[in-house]
């Protein structure tokens, strides 16, 4: 396997988004967002696209830079650090990965469109307070050559703003995913209002009729093309946690740098340095789990599971170390709105129960590891 | 001298040979406890004659310490090389032949730091087991302190005279030599007034008596030098400049104790597997919790190791957050060991059932070597920058 280093390439990568993003994209563009009641910055959406970055993982057949698991890991990274909203997971990521899967005309057309950031997706999973894929009980039910769908998704993640949605629902004999416009007649969206200020919907679905085009991949065998696509997913999401880590970490030790108390730098403290030390050392630990998955992924898809899973489990638990003693290292100023901290905090609990939570992946691990 | 090739597919095809005709059937079982473990040395009794012969072959082809340069007794293997002969050792299961403080940090000091001499004197017996080393490092009123060492050197032309005594000396008793800090400039600062210095345990002078611990066993002596004389020569890199080697070796240590759980290292078994088949079920749902926790913990530290060796290979230094491993790594194998207690019950409160003295034994894990305080002040001070 490649080495547990990053490549000449993925430091470039960084890099070259790092000099972006801090430009187009601090936390105060999501603050910003929030002000003004948006969710998303379309115009940043483009200029994100046209540097690339959409299609990451597109194929270069269909306009992409083709470039893997790994270097998506690095962009989500770099993304989680200012806690960017965007539709990168969810389209560039899981969805441009389905489409991989099965790849006939119509799916490069589609990858060729997110590619030039046309066309946003949403992944619509979730029925109940938790991630369970394989439990989806939302119904397709052969009608003639095609499908009537009926029920509710929730926690559809860039749900609002998705021209399109990947919609997981049981057609009897199994799981099959369609690919939907989401001006179809019968699907009606919610958006929600989210801690995290990122779009989120509740999806109805009322006898919205599918035909067999609809159907990525194979009828009764979603996991096929879902599966690849939710831990390329799951990866980047972990990478993204890692990066707000990073970034709630940054501050905190900014702050234990400067903040004055007792006539000293509160950093001399050894109860927050001992703090602040364990913290680091949670997220270089983490650090390797995720860069381990992207290899995986890139070089080994087929036994990616263990690894994925590793990875979001130890990004989740992580992220919500460092944002909480993020606040408790800042004292009271944390708490407050006008500082950045709160809004690293909301991200890491939304990014925790996305694509699921520790306890789904921590029992895919020791499932996996044979207990 | 076994010439192994540089191509890889070849190396492992060769090396997979290699141990199929040399490691013998008995030392495949993939023992690494205190009762099977080879320390080697001029006293060391050997368990089996396969142990012998396993010992005997491995060194024959520089595979005791795989990565020397073959002049010193190694194999002058690549970190690619033994990934895959570690890979190759764990498919069948081989008990590492040897294992001791020589390899694991003498060894590395001498090559960093020692002359020509230095290295072709004393490296060749280490990788053949012939002579087993112990470290002198801690004194009673130099633990988390330890440049606070006492233990007095005085030149006297052609020797060193010391006096003084050290502590938690790891298997004193069973060593051959000692390499230890002493003190030879008492007007320098205190960093820079300690040289490394190499002593023969048999030199008149030098005693050790064990020191029992609360686990039952006695790894750990007091050394006690009493107008103990050793050549001028034995003095590792430069007079009063033994804090830098002692820098070094900390640093290698701190690796090898992280690593030391079994299976962080990669491939092993999960531990949590473990603990199911010998109580016959997580059936406690908090434990099973638990035990999930520490294996994604396990998994991702050892993945930290390989990333951190990976980083050292293309030259990106790890320097002082070697210190992360060291605590992580020790506080992980603590965890384990609770768990271990809680699954086994009652059961494992018997001396006989043997799983308390090692549940005893890792509480010494967050201590040695430099505590887990120490290890959190050097990456904040060293890492994070903070003040103080």
């Amino acid at each position: 396997m490649a080495k547990l280093v990053r490549t000449e390439e993925e430091v470039m990568l960084a890099d070259a988004a790092r000099g972006f993003l801090d430009g187009a994209a601090p936390v105060s563009h999501l603050r910003g967002l929030r002000d003004a009641g948006k969710t998303h910055d379309p115009a940043l959406w483009k200029d994100m696209s046209d540097m690339g970055w959409a299609g990451i993982m597109v194929p270069e057949s269909a306009g992409g830079a083709d470039m893997g698991a790994a270097a998506a890991c690095v962009l989500a990274e770099e993304l989680g650090k200012t806690l960017v909203s965007s539709p990168f997971i969810s389209t560039a990521v899981i969805a441009a990965t389905a489409l991989k899967q099965v790849a006939d005309d119509r799916a490069n057309a589609a990858l060729a469109k997110i590619a030039s950031g046309e066309m946003i997706y949403a992944l619509a999973v979730d029925e109940t307070n938790k991630f369970a894929p394989e439990a989806s009980e939302m119904q397709a039910k052969k009608v003639g050559n095609g499908f009537r769908l009926n029920g509710t998704k929730g926690f559809v993640v860039d749900g609002g703003l998705a021209d399109r949605l990947l919609v997981l629902a049981n057609t009897g004999d199994g799981l099959t995913l369609f690919d939907l416009p989401t001006d179809r007649t019968g699907i009606k969206r919610d958006t929600t209002a989210m801690i995290d200020s990122r779009d989120a919907a509740r999806v109805t679905f009322t006898d919205v009729d599918a035909t067999g085009d609809d159907v990525l991949g194979t009828v009764d065998d979603a996991m096929s093309v879902l599966k690849p696509a939710l831990q390329a997913g799951q990866a980047a999401l972990a990478a993204e946690m890692a990066g707000a880590a990073a970034g709630a970490f940054g501050m905190t030790v900014e702050y234990l740098k400067e903040r004055k108390q007792f006539g000293v730098e509160i950093g001399r403290f050894q109860a927050l340095q001992h703090r602040a030390a364990h913290l680091w050392s949670e997220t270089e630990v983490t650090a390797s789990a995720i860069m381990n998955a992207g290899r995986q992924l890139d070089e080994n898809p087929d036994e990616a599971e263990l690894a994925v899973s590793l990875a979001k489990a130890r990004a989740t638990a992580t992220v919500q170390l460092a944002v909480q003693e993020g606040v408790q290292m800042h004292g009271g100023i944390g708490m407050t709105d006008a500082f950045d901290m709160g809004f690293y905090m909301k991200r890491a609990r939304v990014t925790a129960e996305w694509l699921g939570d520790y306890g789904y992946h921590a029992r895919k691990v020791a499932h996996l590891r044979g207990f | 001298m076994t010439q192994f090739s540089k191509d890889l597919s070849v190396f492992r095809e060769e090396i997979r040979d290699w141990l199929e005709a040399n490691c013998p059937e008995e030392m495949r079982d993939g023992a690494i406890t205190e009762r099977t473990i080879c320390w080697g040395g001029k006293n060391w009794n050997f368990t089996s004659d396969a142990q012998k012969t396993w010992l005997d072959r491995a060194s024959a082809a520089g595979l005791t310490v795989p990565k020397w340069p073959t002049a010193y007794g190694g194999a002058g293997l690549s970190r690619d090389q033994e990934k895959i002969l570690q890979d190759e050792m764990g498919r069948i299961n081989a008990r590492p032949p040897l294992q001791s403080f020589g390899i694991w940090m003498l060894g590395p000091a001498l090559l960093q730091f020692g002359t020509e001499e230095q290295k072709l004197e004393y490296l060749p017996p280490i990788a053949r087991g012939e002579v087993r080393w112990c470290q002198g490092y801690s004194e009673p009123g130099a633990g988390s302190d330890l440049a606070n060492v006492q233990s007095k050197g005085e030149d006297k032309g052609d020797h060193w005279l010391i006096n003084g005594q050290k502590i938690w000396t790891s298997y004193a008793d069973k060593a051959d030599w000692i390499f230890a800090l002493i003190r030879t400039d008492r007007e320098a600062p205190k960093h820079k007034g300690i040289s490394f210095i190499l002593i023969n345990m048999e030199n008149e002078g030098v005693t050790t008596r064990p020191i029992q611990l609360i686990s039952g066993s006695s790894p750990f002596c007091e050394t006690f030098f009493d107008d103990v004389k050793t050549p001028i020569g034995n003095v590792v890199g430069e007079v009063n400049r033994g804090w830098d080697v002692a820098k070094y070796l900390l640093t290698h240590e701190r690796e090898m104790i992280s690593a030391g759980g079994a299976g962080l290292s990669g491939g092993g078994r999960a531990f949590g597997a473990i603990l199911n088949d010998e109580v016959g079920g997580l059936s406690d749902p908090i434990l099973h919790a638990d035990a999930m926790r520490a294996e994604v913990d396990a998994l991702s530290i050892g993945l930290t190791i390989e990333r951190y060796k990976d980083m050292a290979e293309s030259g990106q230094g790890v320097g002082d957050a070697s210190a992360m491993l060291k605590y992580m790594g020790t506080e992980l194998n603590k965890t384990r060991h609770e768990l271990v207690m809680a699954a086994g019950g009652s059961d494992a409160l018997e001396w006989e059932d043997g799983r308390a003295p090692h549940w005893l034994r890792t509480k010494a894990n967050s201590i040695e070597g430099g505590t887990s305080e120490v290890m959190l002040s050097i990456l904040s001070k060293r890492v994070l920058g903070l003040p103080g």
